[in-house]
C-alpha cells in the first residue's frame, strides 16, 4: 500500500509528535508514505478569506505533484485533508475553475487521484493486521475520541465516516485495548480557526467539549489533527485562566496511542511535548 | 437593524444577490428559514447576525449590512450548517463568498471580526513569501497589525521549549511556482474573469 504523503506545515512545529508517530505506525502497518516532493501550503484555514481561486490553486499544486507520482494522497492533518479534498472535488467537477487553477499553478492536473485522511487509511485496514501489532493493550484508558469538524464534514467532500457519529477512531482505539466513550461532542467545533484572533470565543467552545468528555467518564481524549490538538492541549491552560476552570485532560494523537500499544517507547512517542500532563493517565497502562 | 423596504432592496441589489449565488454556487433563494444552521452553529452566540439571518439578508439583498457584519468573519468554517441544511445549501460557501466580496471591496469589519481578517492576511502573507505557513512571522505580523503586541506571548516560550515553534521558516524550493500562483490569481481576478 503506497501513498503520496502530504505532511502539512504543522508537521515540524505544533504537530511534530503526530508527524513522527504517523510515520512509525504506518511503517509498522505496511503503509508506505512517499513524501510529495517540494509540497507547499494548502491555504489552511486562512486563504478562504481572500480568494476562491487562490484557495483552490494552493492545494491543487500539491494534487498535481501527487498525480505526477501516480499515487493517491494521504494527509494526517484534518484541515489539510479538507483543503485538498475540497479542491480535488472542485477540480473534477468544475471545468471552468479547473482551467483557471491549472493556469495559475502552471501544471495540468487531470483529477485522476483520490485524497484520503490518514484516519481513513489506517482505519480501513483489516482489523487482524492491526491486532497483530498490538502487544501492550491500553488498559485503563477511557477515551473520548474527538474528530472535530473537517475530517468528517461535509459528507459530500469527506464521506468515509458518519458525519454526526463517526466511529473510525473509536474502533481503532478499541482494537488497541482501550475503552471509548459514547459522547455527544465528537464533531463539535473547537474553534481552531479563531484561536489566534478570538480566544475569548474559543475557550467557551473548549469548555463545552471538555465538560462533555468528562461527563461521559473519559480520562483522556484523542485527536487526529494538529490544529485541534494544539487547541485542546495547548490552550487548555488558557481556558482555565479565562474561565476559572480546572481542566487537566491529557490529549493524545491517535497514532501516539497506537504506537504505545505497539510497544514503542515514550521517547519515540514524544508525550513530553504535550502541554497538559499525560503521566498520570499513562501510569494506568503501565 | 433599521427597517427596510424589502421589494426596493431586492430590486436595487439584484446584481448582488445574483453574484453571491454564482460565486458560492448555492441556491440561496431556496432557504425557508428553518433555523437548523443556527441551532448547530458553534459560534452563533458571538455573531451579530445568526446564519439563518445571514441567509435571509442575502435573499433581501442587504449588501451593506452583510459586508459589514461580524458574522461572516466569525464563521469558523466547521461545515455543520452545510452538513445539516435540508435545502442542501452549503452555507459555508455563502459565508466564504461574502467574506471575499467584503475583502475585495475593502469593507472593514468591526471589533473582534477585524482581528480575524488581520490574521488571515498575515497568514496568507507568509504563504506567499515562503510557500509554507510560518507561524512565528504570521503571529508577529498579526500582533503588529492588530496592535495586540503581546497576544499569545505566554504560550511562545513553552512552545519554543517543547520544540513546537521554529524561528526560521521552512521554505518551498520552487518559490517561483508559489509566486506564479499569487500573480496569476491577481491577474485573472483583476481582469474580472
Amino acid at each position: 500500500m503506497r501513498y503520496a504523503y502530504y505532511p502539512g506545515c504543522s508537521s515540524d512545529t505544533t504537530g511534530k509528535e503526530y508527524e513522527a508517530t504517523v510515520r512509525i505506525v504506518c511503517k509498522n502497518l505496511g503503509i508506505e508514505l512517499v513524501d510529495i516532493p517540494d509540497w507547499s501550503c494548502c491555504g489552511a484555514t486562512a486563504a478562504h478569506g481572500k480568494s476562491h481561486l487562490l484557495n483552490t490553486a494552493l492545494p491543487a499544486r500539491n494534487l498535481a505533484l501527487a498525480e505526477e507520482m501516480g499515487l493517491d494522497v494521504v494527509t494526517p492533518c484534518a484541515a489539510c485533508y479538507q483543503q485538498l479534498a475540497t479542491a480535488n472535488k472542485e477540480m473534477k467537477e468544475n471545468q471552468q475553475i479547473a482551467e483557471k487553477v491549472n493556469q495559475a499553478t502552471g501544471k495540468n492536473y487531470q483529477g485522476t487521484i483520490k485524497v484520503k485522511s490518514i484516519v481513513e487509511v489506517i482505519g480501513s485496514l483489516e482489523p487482524d493486521i492491526i491486532k497483530a501489532q498490538m502487544v501492550k493493550p491500553l488498559k485503563g484508558l477511557k477515551i473520548a475520541a474527538y474528530y472535530g469538524c473537517l475530517m468528517v464534514r461535509p459528507p459530500s467532500v469527506t464521506g468515509f465516516d458518519d458525519a454526526e457519529n463517526p466511529m473510525f477512531l473509536d474502533n481503532l482505539m478499541r482494537l488497541a485495548g482501550a475503552e471509548t466513550m459514547d459522547w455527544p461532542h465528537k464533531t463539535e467545533c473547537c474553534g481552531g480557526a479563531l484561536q489566534v484572533s478570538n480566544e475569548h470565543i474559543v475557550v467557551k467552545l473548549l469548555d463545552k467539549i471538555y465538560k462533555e468528555a468528562l461527563k461521559s467518564g473519559a480520562n483522556c481524549m484523542v485527536a487526529a489533527c494538529p490544529l485541534c490538538h494544539f487547541n485542546l492541549d495547548g490552550c487548555q491552560s488558557t481556558c482555565n485562566r479565562l474561565l476559572g476552570t480546572t481542566y487537566e485532560i491529557p490529549i493524545f494523537y491517535f497514532t501516539q496511542l497506537l504506537g504505545l500499544a505497539m510497544g514503542l517507547n515514550q521517547q519515540e512517542l514524544q508525550f513530553n511535548s504535550h502541554f497538559t500532563d499525560t503521566r498520570k493517565v499513562l501510569k494506568l497502562v503501565g | 437593524m433599521e427597517s427596510i423596504k424589502v421589494n426596493q432592496s431586492i430590486k436595487n441589489n439584484n446584481d448582488f444577490i445574483e453574484k453571491i449565488s454564482i460565486e458560492s454556487g448555492q441556491p440561496v433563494q431556496q432557504c425557508y428559514q428553518c433555523g437548523k444552521c443556527t441551532a448547530g452553529c458553534p459560534v452563533a452566540f458571538a455573531m451579530d447576525y445568526t446564519p439563518n439571518q445571514i441567509m435571509r439578508m442575502v435573499q433581501f439583498g442587504m449588501k451593506e449590512e452583510l459586508l459589514r457584519s461580524k458574522a461572516i468573519w466569525l464563521c469558523a468554517t466547521c461545515q455543520t450548517c452545510t452538513t445539516r441544511c435540508p435545502c442542501n445549501i452549503e452555507l459555508t460557501k455563502v459565508m466564504e463568498s461574502l467574506r471575499i466580496m467584503a475583502d475585495k471591496e475593502g469593507t472593514t469589519p468591526s471589533g473582534s471580526a477585524k482581528n480575524i481578517k488581520t490574521f488571515y492576511d498575515s497568514f496568507v502573507g507568509t504563504i506567499e513569501k515562503y510557500g509554507r505557513a510560518f507561524e512565528v512571522a504570521a503571529m508577529l505580523q498579526y500582533n503588529l497589525n492588530s496592535k495586540h503586541f503581546f497576544n499569545k506571548a505566554a504560550l511562545g516560550l513553552p512552545m519554543l521549549q517543547k520544540g513546537k515553534l521554529k524561528l526560521s521558516p521552512s521554505k518551498v524550493k520552487n518559490g517561483s511556482e508559489i509566486a506564479r500562483i499569487f500573480s496569476e490569481v491577481r491577474r485573472m481576478e483583476g481582469e474580472g474573469e
